[in-house]
């Protein structure tokens, strides 16, 4: 099967409090926590989601990415766009997760909230994605140790080659204690400069 | 192009250890629900499925663990070696390894819990299974909600269709624990009565307990008679809501084009639809309005879930080894608990367990994040 044919049309990142977009830092806040860094980049890059803020940390970070990336599209909402969703991370929904447990710890402070609980699932921010720009497509959510080029490479080559998908909304989203968050997301498709293959995704991801 | 087969198979649950033994029981229309009324793990009474712990630990031992493993890995390593054996393939580079699950080891979360908290990372509890058989491949861990079990299928078809694996094992299961259920109970889904699918008088969820693996392979030689082809598969998105399913059936709708698409099968040669059924008044209306969409509304249906209750990560496979079960052994299986259409749209809800010619059958199955997964199965000879 030949997957010489494919590209990434555009990558984006937001680590160490910098939202960047192609290579090029799009917004940074030094000094502040996660959730004042993440509401700032909601401010600066003028999102207007009011969803946004019922949010849980890692759908936050996973929705911001995906907004920065696709809107640098100019997708035709009009129109649907068979965009594919594949997402990894090594900390699953971990973060909501320990906020249920202690919701449930002690009997004497028992408080579990449907609020809290529909976030135990890493892949509900595929969700919040998919009815922002109204993707009725192919989606799934990976668990790994680290970043894995390889894994990302060759399913992305498959939904392509199968006509599942024009295109592929790929990557890292990771939020897992307080300061450890990343999320670098790619787009691949038959259009772009870089070519799809695994070694210039691990670059991108380290640059 | 090469056949893609789901070959041998295993589940761990209340209703037996091998899937004979649980399809044994199926036929003879024997639920392994059961009641429990205890405040440790729930304000409210409710029913579960749970697999018997001192039979899994006889299982287990058996095996010769050489440390202490977690209730979810006894299970899933318990239902793997079974597949393992049976399947007679050497773990090299060409063999993959998939583990399908919701929350894994979340139960390590708990203060009490013996197990160190850094237990509940998924990688981890992949780590396990691979190094207790020796896979020469890292595991790939599928966390997407309700569909991961049979989301799981269509990924290790597409993996060996890329060219990177010949043979891919799968094990999938979730635990009851009072994560879940405390979650489950705050969505006000539970039922203190068996569940009841497509019913009237439907009174919600029953979350259950199983362990359920695969081998899907490339390889003709050496399947077992329940053997199926894989013909085709999609996943898509409702991009409506990310805890109520869709009103219009959308995802459901667009996964089973996918797959009537790549199979080549047109929807009136299924002869089976082994649905979600999870006994919420909508999840069960929003599959009656996508099987009517996809004009399936007359092929015969079935949703498991009066047997085991839902068992989450584990469900999509688990009901996947009984439908190809029902092929081999030409029978259609009895709907558990309905007895009056509940949904608005017709469907053929199986009332009687029928036998009856079966070549075709899809499955289905829906999830939270607006996830569904639909995999056409056909008789392999």
């Amino acid at each position: 099967m030949s997957n010489t044919d494919y590209y990434i049309k555009s990558y984006c990142s937001i680590k160490n409090q910098r939202v960047s977009l192609n290579g090029s830092i799009l917004f940074k806040d030094e000094s502040k926590s996660y959730i004042d860094f993440i509401k700032a980049t909601y401010k600066n890059q003028n999102v207007k989601y009011p969803k946004f803020f019922k949010m849980d940390n890692l759908s936050k970070l996973a929705f911001l990415a995906a907004d920065v990336l696709l809107k640098n599209e100019e997708l035709n909402t009009e129109s649907e766009n068979n965009i594919a969703i594949v997402f990894s991370n090594s900390a699953s929904s971990l973060d909501t997760d320990r906020k249920h447990q202690e919701s449930i710890q002690n009997k004497e402070s028992y408080y579990p909230s449907p609020a809290v609980f529909v976030y135990t699932l890493p892949n509900i921010c595929i969700g919040e994605i998919s009815i922002k720009y109204k993707l009725y497509s192919e989606n799934s959510f990976f668990i790994f140790d680290n970043f894995n080029a390889d894994h990302l490479f060759t399913y992305s080559n498959s939904l392509l080659s199968s006509n599942k998908a024009d295109a592929i909304l790929c990557g890292w989203v990771e939020f897992d204690k307080e300061d450890n968050y990343e999320a670098f997301l790619y787009l691949v498709s038959d259009k772009g400069n870089i070519k799809h293959t695994k070694q210039n995704i691990t670059t991108l991801y380290n640059t | 192009m090469t056949d893609i087969l789901i070959s041998h198979n295993n589940i761990i649950s209340s209703l037996g250890f091998t899937s004979e033994s649980v399809v044994k029981n199926i036929h003879n229309e024997i639920s392994g629900l059961q009641f429990i009324d205890d405040q440790a793990i729930l304000p409210e009474p409710f029913y579960t499925s749970l697999v018997p712990t001192d039979k899994l630990q006889l299982a287990f031992n058996k095996l010769n663990p050489k440390k202490d493993y977690t209730r979810l890995e006894q299970m899933m390593i318990t239902s793997l070696d079974k597949v393992i054996m049976s399947s007679k393939i050497d773990l090299n580079n060409r063999v993959g390894l998939i583990i399908s699950t919701t929350k894994g080891n979340i139960d390590a979360l708990d203060n009490d819990n013996p197990f160190p908290k850094e237990r509940a990372y998924l990688s981890e509890l992949g780590k396990q299974v691979k190094d207790f058989f020796g896979f020469k491949n890292d595991a790939i861990v599928v966390s997407n909600a309700c569909v991961s079990g049979i989301l799981a299928v269509a990924i290790a078809k597409r993996y060996i269709e890329q060219g990177v694996y010949d043979h891919v094992f799968i094990t999938s299961g979730d635990v009851i624990t009072e994560f879940i259920l405390s979650g489950f109970n705050s969505f006000q889904a539970l039922s203190n009565q068996p569940c009841k699918p497509y019913d009237k008088n439907r009174s919600g969820i029953n979350i259950g307990e199983v362990a359920a693996s695969v081998l899907v392979t490339n390889e003709s030689r050496n399947l077992p008679a329940e053997t199926v082809k894989i013909l085709g598969e999609g996943s898509c998105n409702d991009a409506n809501h990310i805890s109520g399913p869709s009103r219009t059936g959308e995802g459901l709708l667009r996964s089973m084009a996918s797959a009537f698409e790549q199979s080549g099968v047109l929807p009136n040669e299924i002869d089976y639809i082994s649905a979600h059924g999870t006994a919420t008044l909508f999840n069960d209306e929003m599959e009656a309005i996508a099987f009517n969409r996809m004009q399936l509304e007359q092929v015969p249906l079935n949703s498991l879930k009066g047997y085991f209750g839902h068992s989450l990560g584990a469900s999509g496979l688990v009901e996947t080894i009984v439908g190809m079960h029902s092929i081999k052994n030409n029978t259609l299986y009895k709907s558990l608990g309905f007895e009056t259409l509940g949904v608005t749209k017709p469907i053929n809800v199986i009332k009687q367990t029928t036998v009856k010619k079966l070549r075709t059958f899809l499955k289905t199955a829906s999830g939270f994040g607006g996830c569904n997964t639909a995999v056409i199965f056909q008789i392999n000879n």
